[in-house]
């Protein structure tokens, strides 16, 4: 016998961001259920979290097995375990697990304690109770539940509340304690003013769009979970405030009203946006009318605040820095602004680098950047700009935040990629030192986006600057671990390739990225995991022999004719070779020398009983070990023989 | 059209329909109705309370001379405390709007996530922030804590924001044109107080002297508690007048943090020191009322 069921959980609005992370919980735990059963839906509105399993066959899919002792186990194990659960040894299954036959007690789940459960563990990220101190946690308060299993209401309580059949519609345009069944759920939702599905309200939203935006997938999916019934609608402001730089209206519009910005045939912005409003329709024009007074106010202040901050320049506030804190124990943001300016120049930065780096934390004292926060360094760079700064120095100004993220651009000039790895290896180093060090998912002062946003300037930048020498010792770690993260997962490369290139150095990236390139490009070779492997072997050699081949060279009237003769001239030989090759060819090189390697190992044994030939064949073997282990360390690629 | 004092004659009305106390505005400088004692010392405790009351909340970094149309120096908050929390207190608030002439079927609402914390008050709440047509026009809040107290019913705070609320359904794009009366505008009524505490607490304040005050007011707060601590008869201490002294330095921190005259170093050390006072203040409270 199979049934649908439903369950929907009733709440005050939920914030946006969190609902996503909810339904996966939600879809994993009715997963398990439905082992006996058809696809489960999930599915949320504000107000609303919603699970749906079809043609659910609740007698099978709440039939448990404990297991218990192997059959073969002594009876008293047998009996303790039937104690357990309150049954007599004889009322035991058997059934088969991959470790044989086990006895089991076979048991029916309670549906009201599992929905309970479901319910209660959603990892919320920030929880509150609203029933008196110690009662329930959930992200707002819950005030219906609608739990049923084909006609039958599933009977639980939670905070208070029971479950039941009843849902309510949006907030004003629908009506409230509706009855549904599982079958005219989402119709009756529908009639009600809530477009259950989220991917139906996206599809509402972006068909009634009629204006060119920017496209914007993060504000849309914000804005899908903030509406049970989204419907856009297009407004305008006055052209003047074209004027303003379009970072500020575009963040205006964005971050502080969720509007869409929305651009001319040739992609520049137009004095319109779109916002979307939880009801069906503007009749009046009154939401209109309130959001664009709304805009006027917002682009009014940023312009009085614009015109504000132009009565004392960039370079006359950067004392005023004094007064802002850069954090508590490592003082302000004058006194980092002093570090920054000298890193900038023992990383070789220019004049106008170095004039970035002093002017690139003043627009922090500065209105505009005050009242929107997320534009510093944009707006300081704008500043630059029109005070009269070159070019290069407003520009770097403006970039030095970048790369807010792995897929953002690095800064555009040389000038703005040198202010902006100064800026942030001060900060790492800084955090460090006073023990702010990210741990878990744990990191405030965002210090692994800064070693993330050095890596990615550094190779994609080509900049070949030794940051390495100004990394505090306890950062180095970090950033290493940034430096593997960005080779294995951003750009793709084996885990054992990029172990083997870091352990032959990482003082400059740049290079770094030029011999994974390279070992990427030999690695498919026939010869070059067999080499690898007798590297591996070779070192294995000589940590047994204890040999670390100090002040020995290797003595050619020692050396043997036949493999040990022939495996020393290509030694010889590809050593000269590699010095004119690049790393690619010099790996193909080295690989080439497979075969002599083998044989040696076939022919020639290295434990000779004379000891200065066995200590010239130790010698020979490191030599190998070292001048070849230079681009990478092939001992640490895994080879599959 | 509602004038402003309409306005908040019906909001009154509509709360003291729903039980609510209509009291009068604290009458000392605050920065928000919530640190008024009928929000922070009677959210403590197990007792049920409903209060409504119009507050004055003066924020000295905020002046600009009168000149902005949308920044005040002292704005109005209408500041309703329900304790605890009616299960329909969204539907209530939502009633209050329409009472007030807003119909809700033509209007974009929205509950945008913003969570509410005073580190100088020990206090912390979620809720959100009301959006109506893209106009913030009330805070909404769960209290959880105050002065560092797990609270033992959750009141909600509704703190609605009157300049903005009025303007917006006057259709006025500054707030001085706001009409206060049928012929008195905002204006008429509040420019020269925007005007004049905008100059004294950037130019004229004197800040040897705030300092000296703000060290009165706290060194008395702080005898006063160490007092209660030995007082045999906690209910007539007198508690209501030390937190007076609280929010005097709160006052003080805030002009002082206006005119530019606490450094980096001291800023998180004076909110502490607030803050230790505050959360003195409301453990006694409780202790008292145990």
């Amino acid at each position: 016998m199979s049934a649908d069921l439903l369950l929907e959980i009733g709440s005050e609005e939920i914030p946006d961001w969190m609902i996503p992370g909810a339904l996966d919980h939600l879809a994993k735990q009715a997963a398990e259920l439905v082992k006996h059963g058809g696809p489960v839906h999930v599915d949320a509105t504000p107000r609303r979290l919603v699970v749906r399993v079809l043609g659910l066959d609740a007698e099978q899919s709440l039939v448990t097995y404990e297991r218990g002792p192997k059959t073969s186990a002594p009876a008293g194990a047998v009996a303790g375990f039937a104690r357990k659960w309150g049954v007599e040894p004889d009322a035991l299954t058997r059934i088969e697990t991959p470790n044989g036959e086990v006895f089991a007690h076979r048991r029916k789940l309670d549906l009201a304690q599992m929905l309970t459960r479901w319910i209660e563990t959603i990892p919320f990220p920030k929880t509150m109770y609203w029933t008196g101190k110690n009662g329930p946690r959930f992200i707002r308060p819950i005030r219906w539940i609608v739990a049923l299993l084909g006609d039958e209401v599933i009977p639980f309580e939670i905070a208070g509340v029971k479950s039941g059949n009843l849902t309510n519609g949006h907030r004003r345009l629908g009506a409230s304690n509706v009855p549904v069944t599982v079958a005219n759920y989402e119709a009756k939702l529908r009639g009600n003013f809530v477009i259950l599905s989220a991917d139906e309200r996206k599809k509402k939203i972006q068909s009634e769009i009629h204006a060119t935006i920017k496209p914007d997938a993060g504000l849309l999916e914000t804005l899908v979970y903030l509406t049970e019934y989204p419907t856009p609608i297009a407004g305008e402001f006055d052209p003047s405030y074209l004027d303003l730089p379009e970072e500020v209206l575009v963040t205006v519009m964005r971050h502080h009203q969720k509007y869409f910005s929305v651009v001319d045939a040739n992609g520049k912005l137009a004095n319109q946006f779109v916002a979307v409003m939880n009801i069906d329709a503007d009749r009046e024009g009154l939401v209109k009318r309130g959001n664009e007074r709304v805009l006027r106010a917002r682009f009014n202040d940023a312009r009085f605040f614009w015109n504000q901050d132009q009565h004392k320049k960039l370079a006359d506030r950067v004392q005023d820095l004094a007064n802002v804190t850069f954090q508590a124990k490592l003082g302000s943001y004058l006194e980092k602004t002093k570090r920054v300016v000298e890193l900038v120049a023992h990383l070789g930065g220019d004049t106008h680098a170095q004039r970035a780096a002093l002017l690139s934390k003043a627009d922090l004292t500065t209105e505009l950047v005050k009242e929107f926060t997320e534009l510093q360094g944009v707006v300081g760079g704008r500043y630059a700009e029109v005070q009269g700064e070159p070019q290069e120095v407003a520009v770097a100004i403006y970039d030095q935040y970048k790369p807010v993220s792995m897929e953002d651009s690095i800064p555009r000039t040389q000038a703005g990629q040198i202010v902006s790895i100064a800026d942030k290896l001060d900060t790492l180093n800084g955090c460090f030192s006073v023990g702010l060090i990210p741990t878990g998912s744990k990191d405030p002062f965002a210090l692994r986006r800064a070693a993330q946003g050095i890596v990615k300037i550094l190779v994609e930048g080509k900049l070949r600057l030794p940051v390495r020498k100004f990394l505090s010792p306890d950062v180095e770690p970090f950033v290493l671990d940034r430096i593997r993260y960005y080779f294995r997962d951003v750009r793709g490369f084996k885990y054992d390739e990029v172990n083997a290139i870091l352990a032959s150095g990482w003082d400059d990236l740049v290079d770094v990225e030029e011999r994974m390139a390279a070992i990427q490009a030999v690695r498919s070779t026939p010869d070059f995991e067999p080499l690898a492997a007798s590297f591996k072997r070779i070192q294995n050699i000589l940590k047994q022999a204890k040999f670390d081949g100090a002040g020995r060279s290797i003595d050619p009237m020692l050396i043997e004719h036949g493999p040990e003769a022939d495996l020393h001239i290509a030694f010889v030989a590809t050593k000269l070779e590699v010095i004119t090759q690049d790393y690619r060819e010099a790996l193909e090189s080295i690989a080439a020398l497979r075969p002599k390697v083998d044989l040696f190992f076939d022919k020639v044994l290295v434990n000779a009983p004379d000891e200065r030939i066995r200590q010239n064949r130790l010698t020979l073997l490191h030599s190998l070990l070292a001048e070849f282990s230079t681009i990478a360390d092939f001992s640490e690629i895994v080879t599959s023989s | 059209m509602d004038t402003y004092q309409d306005i908040i004659f019906k909001l009154k009305r509509y709360w003291a329909d729903r039980g609510c106390v209509i009291q009068e505005p604290f009458d000392m400088e605050v920065g928000a109705g919530t640190m008024a004692p009928e929000t922070f010392l009677r959210v403590l405790g197990p007792k049920p309370y409903r209060v409504a009351y119009v507050q004055p909340s003066r924020r000295p970094a905020d002046g600009r001379y009168g000149e902005n149309p949308n920044r005040l120096y002292k704005h109005q908050q209408l500041q309703v405390i329900l304790k605890p929390a009616p299960e329909d207190v969204i539907e209530q608030y939502l009633g209050s709007l329409e009472a007030i002439g807003i119909d809700l079927r033509k209007h974009d609402l929205k509950l945008e996530e913003d969570n509410w914390e005073s580190p100088t008050l020990g206090a912390w709440g979620v809720g959100w922030q009301v959006m109506l047509d893209g106009l913030e026009i009330t805070q909404f809040t769960y209290f959880q804590q105050c002065g560092g107290i797990d609270l033992d019913l959750v009141p909600a705070e509704l703190t609605y924001g009157l300049e903005r609320l009025t303007a917006f359904l006057q259709v006025r794009d500054s707030v001085y044109d706001i009409a206060w009366t049928k012929d008195v505008t905002y204006a008429d009524v509040r420019f020269q107080d925007e005007l004049q505490y905008s100059v004294y607490n950037f130019e004229m304040a004197e800040v040897a002297t705030l300092w000296k005050l703000f060290d009165l007011h706290e060194g008395e707060a702080a005898r006063l508690i160490v007092l209660f601590k030995k007082s045999p008869d906690k209910q007539r201490f007198p508690l209501l007048p030390t937190y007076d002294h609280v929010l005097k330095c709160s006052h003080l921190f805030n002009t002082l943090d206006a005119r530019g005259a606490i450094s980096v170093t001291e800023r998180v050390g004076v909110i502490a020191r607030v803050r230790k006072l505050a959360v003195g203040v409301a453990e006694a409270w409780v202790e008292a009322a145990a």
